[in-house]
């Protein structure tokens, strides 16, 4: 039978890398000297499935490999050898090897042979230092004993009474020797006992037999491999060098052992001997057999060439739980659209109301059933959490400090492209913080704070939003130094009068950087500008408070999906626009004493004791609105950005959620607008990018002045 | 054919042992540690249980143990899946019960030759 085994690949290589995870994990909490038995077993789980599955796929680099890692963490677990710091960062290292080579082998790309042989080189040598090759050739060479001229096998076979109940069966036994060449059994009864005494479940016979046929003794021996120790069993050779005889019962052992090192010599001989003859056929047969499943066949990696590198094919593990939801979600859905179906046969004016039920039972269905759909596509954020613990282990190393992380909510949901892209800005925020944050460990400990630092990375929900905390103990930011190099850079004027938080968010310039020393960190002044523009790119915001001397907050926000948003429909002129919910702080209508205009231009609506510019949207779009009269229309006060501006509009619609539709993708970039939706009437919604409109109009203003 | 449970807490060995056996036309039943399997065996027979030695929660060895303690289970066949170094992970199997074993790394045709063995 022939089995494609690269259809496992896929499989393996996705459960390999959650090992590489586990492992890495495992490893991080290991405490040096007093490590957790179940976390070096969880440890050794995950290396030994590893190995298991790139063995039998074919991976031979890859098991060869993990099979060194395996051997180390089972001797860790059998308490032989110590946890030690070194033996940790080995394994770690190792992690990061064997990462890189599944990946290598996966897409199917180049291997850093260099990197891979170091990280070999040093678990071998922790391993076993220099005797390593020496067990191996000893095996090979006790291994086959090579049969001269033998006629057959004189077995005799006396299973322990209790065989049975080890699931093994004399009859399978003897049908499996019938299959080597033919046998001759004579059945001993002699220990059957009385009828009355009979015992269905024990065995009473044992058996003498002849085997005939030039049959190797390991063939013979293998057939008796599982109940070598439930039975007494003594192969007699026919024929042949006499001495081939014995294969026995354990008491027999000592006096064998002290027989077979004399043979061992005439034996490798005798194998030497025959190798030519019988190894000619087997090696033409492998030229033409290229069969997939063969064991170690050089071939799988290339069997998938055809498809394209299989690196993430984008796939996802839901949990059952979500998937029955879902299908429980759709069987409701079929009752309701089913009743609906026979109301419709004979309406009249009277199941009009069940009718409306029936609709409003339809709207609950669907938008639950949405909700569930939604919910395969959220994983928890411990996908993006989990490399910190590496990360700051090794940056705390490197620089020196003392750090402590704390990871909370790890198990809040959200969608699998935020996660995606929320991982590098979180890297760079974390990285920050270990790197300008925390400071050394004599300079906490002169400023009475422990040595040792925390950064916590909290997530949770709030609203429809994800929200993730990075903070941290160390020295808090330093809004006069933050506020003189913006000064320097030319970013704000001396005179300039900053709130704390529009100072903190200078840090978000591009191009600034406060760090004294550039460190291999952070502080190349790339980065901050960075981070906040993907973050605003999901249409999330990051806001930063810190208290000198005792540590920042960083509080990020992001919408929890990006496929779907909560969206206020409004009407300029005859079209509608779509506002994010998340966006708007208040919608009022307008007094005019409260506009005044500055230079004829740009309009400021006084919004309690703050100006707040006016942007009128059909101004914007090129539309034709109802009025151009402020006071007859509306104004929707948005904040983006960190600043707020007011929208005049002609009327507020409803409020629903929409389903995002890329205008990217579909269209091109549009600046002002982040997408578009269809509405219920199945006419096109535009949805506003607030914080690229408020910027737009900023620009027009500043070209208009 | 013949109804069997197949044990291993990696999904990519469970897919190719269950995948090779039902093309030979066995019936077969994954579960993914000793707890789980415990669990099926008990709702329904089975001809033959395969199952790997080192999983989660409960693992091959104990597994074996308590299935053997099961009436319904005093004469099932039962196979570990090791892997060559695992010569006392052999014996303990075997201590507890198991039928026998199959080495890992082991190629398709070598899981129908071995099972057949005690398939009779």
């Amino acid at each position: 039978m022939s089995v494609d085994m690269s259809q496992f690949y896929q499989t393996f290589f996705e459960e390999s890398f959650e090992g590489l995870d586990i492992m890495e994990s495992g490893l991080l909490g290991l405490d040096v000297g007093a490590a957790d038995a179940e976390t070096i077993n969880t440890v050794f789980r995950a290396a030994h499935s590893i190995k298991g599955g790139s063995a039998t796929f074919g991976f031979t680099v890859v098991a060869e490999f993990t099979h060194l890692m395996e051997t180390l963490l089972d001797e860790m677990r059998d308490g032989v050898r110590m946890v030690t710091e070194e033996s940790v960062d080995y394994l770690l290292k190792s992690v990061d090897c064997l990462r890189e080579m599944l990946t290598a082998v996966q897409n199917e790309s180049e291997l850093n042979e260099t990197f891979v042989n170091e990280v070999k080189a040093g678990l071998e040598r922790l391993l076993h230092g220099e005797d390593a090759q020496n067990d191996q050739s000893n095996e090979s060479a006790e291994e086959s004993e090579v049969a001269g001229s033998i006629e057959g096998w004189q077995i005799e076979f006396k299973p322990s009474d209790y065989l049975l109940k080890t699931g093994n069966d004399p009859v399978r036994i003897l049908s499996e020797l019938a299959l080597l060449g033919s046998i001759e059994t004579e059945c001993s009864t002699e220990n059957l006992p009385l009828f009355s005494d009979f015992d269905p479940e024990t065995i009473y016979l044992s058996w003498n037999i002849k085997l005939d046929g030039d049959i190797p003794k390991e063939k013979v021996s293998e057939v008796f491999a599982w109940v070598e120790d439930d039975a007494d069993i003594t192969l007699t050779c026919i024929g042949g060098s006499a001495e081939q005889a014995e294969e026995t019962t354990p008491e027999e052992v000592a006096e064998v052992d002290v027989e077979e090192p004399a043979k061992a010599d005439e034996k490798v001989e005798a194998e030497v001997d025959s190798v030519p003859t019988t190894s000619a056929e087997p090696n033409k047969a492998e030229a033409q057999n290229t069969s997939p499943d063969k064991k170690d066949s050089p071939a799988p990696a290339k069997k998938v060439a055809p498809k394209k590198p299989a690196k993430d094919q984008g796939s996802i593990r839901v949990s059952i739980d979500k998937v029955d939801d879902l299908i429980n979600m759709v069987g409701e859905l079929v009752i309701t659209q089913s009743m609906l179906g026979q109301m419709g046969e004979t309406i009249d004016s009277a199941s009009i109301e069940k009718l409306q039920d029936g609709l409003a039972q339809l709207e609950r269905n669907t938008r639950e059933l949405q909700e569930s759909v939604m919910r395969i596509r959220m994983l928890p954020i411990s996908f993006a959490f989990q490399r910190f613990p590496r990360m700051v282990r090794d940056l705390s190393h490197q620089l020196g400090k003392e750090i402590d992380l704390v990871l909370l909510g790890e198990q809040t949901e959200l969608d699998k492209t935020v996660m995606e892209k929320i991982g590098d800005p979180l890297v760079h925020l974390v990285r920050n913080s270990v790197d300008h944050g925390i400071e050394s460990p004599d300079e906490r400990e002169a400023n009475g704070k422990p040595r040792n630092g925390t950064v916590e990375l909290n997530a949770f929900h709030q609203g429809g939003n994800i929200v993730i905390e990075i903070t941290d103990d160390g020295k808090g930011i330093d809004k006069e130094v933050i506020f003189s190099k913006a000064v320097e850079k030319g970013i704000v004027n001396e005179n300039d009068s900053l709130t704390d938080e529009q100072i903190y968010d200078l840090i978000f310039s591009p191009g600034f950087s406060t760090a004294a020393v550039v460190s291999d960190v952070s502080g190349r002044g790339v980065g901050m500008d960075v981070v906040k523009r993907n973050i605003r790119e999901l249409g999330g915001n990051i806001e930063v408070k810190s208290e000198k001397g005792m540590g920042s907050t960083i509080t990020i926000r992001l919408p929890l999906t990006l496929a779907i948003l909560d969206g206020q429909l409004v009407r300029v002129g005859k079209d509608t626009y779509i506002i994010p919910l998340i966006s708007i702080i208040e919608s009022l209508q307008v007094n005019k004493d409260q506009i005044s205009s500055i230079g004829g231009q740009a309009e400021l609506y006084k919004l309690r004791d703050d100006y707040v510019p006016v942007i009128r949207l059909y101004e914007t779009f090129g539309l034709v609105p109802d009025s151009t009269e402020l006071s007859d229309g509306l104004i929707v006060i948005v904040e983006g950005d960190g600043s707020q501006s007011g929208l005049f509009v002609d009327d507020l619609l409803g409020q629903q959620q929409v389903v995002i539709k890329s205008l990217d993708t579909n269209f091109r970039p549009v600046e002002g607008i982040s997408g578009a939706t269809i509405l219920g009437d199945g006419t096109v919604a535009l949805i506003l990018d607030i914080a690229g409109l408020i910027n737009l109009s900023r620009q027009a203003r500043e070209h208009a002045a | 054919m013949a109804k069997i449970l197949a044990v291993d807490d990696s999904a990519s060995m469970r897919q190719m042992v269950s995948f090779t056996l039902k093309g030979a036309g066995h019936d077969v039943q994954e579960a993914c540690d000793g707890v789980e399997a415990l669990k099926i065996a008990q709702t329904g027979a089975f001809d033959l249980v395969l199952t790997d030695i080192n999983m989660p929660n409960m693992d091959g060895v104990t597994l074996i143990r308590e299935l053997r303690a099961l009436p319904a289970y005093k004469f099932t066949p039962m196979l570990t899946l090791t892997t060559e170094s695992g010569t006392d992970k052999k014996m303990e199997g075997k201590q507890a019960g198991a039928t026998g074993w199959i080495v890992k790394p082991f190629s398709p045709d070598q899981l129908l030759t071995t099972i057949k063995k005690v398939l009779g």
